[in-house]
């Protein structure tokens, strides 16, 4: 499955400040981690602030730093301040209303339930001992 | 295996809790846990589950609990199994649940290594469980120790 660029950027984003909370991190800094507009970044990086995942620090050595809970703050919380993951989809495609378009939609439902089910139930802190797992590989 | 995490119990602080083989006087704090957090009593059940788990054994199965300062504020059950679904034999966690007053303080963490080093013991070291996509603390319990989606995929029909 693929997540949106922004879901991405956020997701790469709080685990950067997750993974150190009390440093503050110029979004410069992850903008040239993760090859992406310092641009495109700060807006996402707004976003997080507004939601309380992150907070601005202004000032020599400003930047972002995490204020959130890790324990708590699960990857679909985040992933749903971006895009809409925890409904259904209201669009309507010709075909949605034939048996075959209703058998399709179950089955893409199945799928999307075991996706929320995983997003749901794993923490920044969790996805943190994921990362540091990939670190040696 | 469900429930809400609540205030921690005094005297459940990890350190301060011994995981333990459950005995045939711990059965009645077992039930109690497990009434609590599922709203239903289920007596029958639990006895024959202390008959078949409870005793001491040396045939993969284990059924433990955390001991804190004499009273059991969590247990744990499972069992190694050969070529169930076509896998290798591996350990089967079946139950896990600590008293919603001494959760957050390690106890479920303790309880989960204790079976695992009981599967280590027993030969075997992939450890697998299975339980509702809906309940969500016991998966984020699960994923924190660990725990990744198993190559399998749980089925069911109206039979």
């Amino acid at each position: 499955m693929k997540l949106q660029k922004n879901t991405r950027l956020a997701l790469y984003s709080v685990l950067e400040f997750a993974a150190d909370p009390a440093r503050h991190i110029a979004a410069s800094s992850i903008a040239e981690r993760y090859d992406v507009s310092p641009h495109h970044l700060a807006k996402v990086l707004s976003e997080l602030a507004r939601a309380g995942v992150v907070e601005s620090v202004r000032g020599v050595g400003g930047g972002y730093r995490f204020a959130a809970n890790a324990r708590r703050l699960t990857l679909l919380d985040v992933i749903q301040l971006f895009e809409d993951f925890d409904g259904r989809d209201e669009r309507r495609e010709s075909g949605d209303d034939t048996p075959v378009g209703r058998a399709l939609a179950t089955v893409l439902e199945e799928v999307d339930e075991m996706a929320r089910a995983t997003f749901a139930t794993i923490t920044l802190a969790t996805m943190l001992r994921i990362v540091e797992r990939h670190r040696g590989k | 295996m469900s429930a809400s995490p609540r205030r921690r119990a005094p005297g459940a602080a990890a350190g301060a809790v011994a995981v333990r083989p459950v005995r045939a006087a711990d059965l009645d704090a077992v039930i109690a846990i497990d009434t609590r957090v599922t709203g239903i009593e289920k007596r029958a059940y639990w006895q024959g589950v202390h008959k078949r788990y409870g005793a001491s054994r040396n045939d993969g199965r284990q059924f433990l609990v955390a001991d804190a300062g004499g009273v059991v504020v969590g247990f744990v059950i499972g069992e190694v199994r050969d070529w169930e679904f076509g896998s290798p034999p591996c350990g089967w966690v079946f139950a896990i649940d600590v008293d919603p007053e001494a959760r957050q303080a390690g106890v479920g963490t303790r309880l989960l290594a204790a079976i695992c080093a009981g599967f280590r013991g027993a030969g075997v070291t992939k450890v697998r469980t299975m339980l509702s996509r809906d309940n969500r603390l016991i998966l984020s319990f699960f994923r924190s120790q660990g725990m990744m989606a198993a190559p399998f995929i749980p089925l069911e029909m109206d039979a």
